[in-house]
């Protein structure tokens, strides 16, 4: 059986690896990809611990992650949609009407 | 506790509403889904602030928020509301995740999500840095969506794209609601290591927002970076003792929900269509144009400034001296000093009000009875409360049981 440490290395990679993501990227459908990518990470981790403790709590968890996660992309797409109209452009570093 | 939560929402709800009915109009959207996002909106901060399992924490917040990102970007034709609705959206998940992954990790920790199970386990001694490293993750993610200090970046951004009545909402009710998480999940479970973590949070809101407040020419990001200090204010509550901090927290949310809902009423009706009434300067002499908006405008301002009288002079007194009592004299006093920060940009915007001339000389649209009824119900919660708040105080006193047994 493998330990429970690979799979939260693993998962703590992927969320790292969704963080780095999120940061570095310019393209907004990117950025919207590096958070799912967190999203995944931490559902690794539930369904490790799950096993961990035999509790089916943690990989129920997992489904409504995915639910929510996929009703946040209908809605994420649809505001990207909309950005894209008005400005005719993905890239974060064009979308600066508003500054700090 | 879930009660008074839920009757502050119901109500934020209803003025925001009330609100919408003119800004509507004068936007010519077709509104049904405006309304019924905005209730489906108020259904998740209601179940946010009565879950006691971080499943159903989760799927509120998600509710609510999602909601709220539809919202933020409810005039699609005009550039700006689009951005701000990317921006919340794109950062609102990110958070999401970070609060995900804290979730996973107390999961871990203790083997359960439930409030009550995990707090057990705490208490019996269990220790371990997977807990503390749930705990500061779950704060991260809730710090966002209160607009926190480091956490803020998105908010200036999103309450100057975004419709006026929906930062009315945004500003309070998903705020009030993930206040009544955090009291949760640091007072409930009683989070190994928050004195540390909410230090740092409440002396860099207050610090941050109040400084970047005091260079705003656009009122509504002035607001927006007054929410950040408030934000900071409400912080140090929760570093006191339960006794003092939770019903502390419970009236500044419902003092601040009352005062800036109303300001943002004002500014959504003198803003119109969205380009009028945008920076300081066009508000001099509308004291003179339309005394009776000026005047609400004014008690709403001395309110956030903490004048005794109006709510948010025993809000602050409250909470500070809360914080007090747990001995944070450091803390208290970076507080008092903010707010006297605080005072002067407030003081400003009525000062340009009332004293100077010029402004822009576009009349002011005949205020329609939706919006009498919004301010009316926003001034009474002001004043009320400033004046006599022992009942509201001792009510909130209550839910101390229910949260520390």
């Amino acid at each position: 059986m493998v330990p429970l440490n690979y799979y939260l290395l693993l998962s703590g990679f992927l969320f790292a690896c969704g963080v780095a993501g999120f940061l570095i990227k310019r393209n907004i459908i990117t950025i919207f990809m590096s958070i799912e990518l967190m999203l995944n990470g931490v559902n690794l981790s539930f369904v490790a611990f799950a096993a961990h403790w035999h509790a089916l709590s943690g990989q129920i968890f997992v489904f409504f992650v995915m639910v929510v996660a996929a009703a946040e992309a209908a809605v994420g797409l649809a505001i990207i949609i909309a950005v894209y109209r008005t400005r005719e452009t993905l890239n974060v570093d064009q979308v600066n009407l508003l500054k700090l | 506790m879930c009660l008074r939560f839920h009757i502050l929402i119901t109500a934020i709800t209803a003025v925001v509403i009330l609100m919408s009915y003119e800004y509507m109009a004068t936007q010519q959207i077709r509104a049904g889904e405006y309304y019924s996002l905005i209730l489906l909106g108020a259904v998740g901060m209601c179940l946010m602030s009565s879950a006691v399992e971080l499943v159903l924490i989760f799927i509120a917040l998600e509710i609510s928020s999602i909601s709220t990102y539809v919202l933020a970007g409810f005039r699609r034709r005009a550039a700006i509301s689009s951005e701000a609705s990317v921006k919340y959206f794109l950062l609102g998940s990110f958070a999401t995740a970070f609060f995900l992954y804290g979730v996973a990790l107390m999961f871990g920790a203790t083997g359960s999500t439930g409030i009550s199970v995990i707090a057990q386990s705490l208490r019996a001694g269990n220790t371990s840095t997977l807990a503390f490293a749930g705990i500061a993750l779950m704060f991260v993610g809730l710090g966002f969506k209160v607009a926190a200090a480091p956490f803020h970046i998105w908010t200036p951004d999103v309450y100057e794209g975004a419709p006026a009545p929906v930062v009315a909402l945004m500003s309070t009710g998903p705020k009030a609601a993930v206040f009544a998480v955090l009291l949760r999940v640091l007072f409930e479970i009683n989070a190994p290591g928050r004195l540390g973590l909410i230090w740092v949070t409440a002396a860099l809101s207050m610090t941050l927002g109040n400084l970047s407040a005091l260079v705003q020419h656009n009122v509504k990001r002035l607001l927006a970076y007054s929410s950040i200090a408030h934000a900071g204010y409400l912080m140090m509550a929760y570093a006191a003792l339960p006794a003092n901090g939770i019903p502390a927290v419970m009236f500044y949310t419902a003092t601040y929900a009352a005062m800036n809902v109303g300001a943002f009423a004002i500014v959504s009706h003198l803003a119109g269509a969205g380009e009028r009434y945008v920076t300081i300067e066009d508000y001099a002499g509308l004291g003179r144009r339309s005394p009776l908006l000026a005047a609400a405008l004014s008690i709403f301002l001395l309110s956030l400034i903490g004048i005794p009288m109006t709510g948010g002079f025993f809000a602050k007194f409250y909470v500070f001296s809360a914080a007090f009592q747990n001995s944070l004299t450091g803390l208290v006093i970076i507080g008092v000093l903010n707010s006297a920060i605080g005072a002067y940009y407030y003081l400003r915007l009525l000062v340009v009000m009332y004293m100077k001339e010029g402004g822009q000389e576009i009349p002011i649209a005949p205020t329609p009875l939706a919006l009498h009824a919004a301010l009316a119900i926003s001034i009474a919660a002001t004043l009320y409360l400033g004046i006599l708040p022992g009942r509201v105080i001792e009510f909130a006193s209550r839910s101390v049981r229910d949260l520390t047994q």
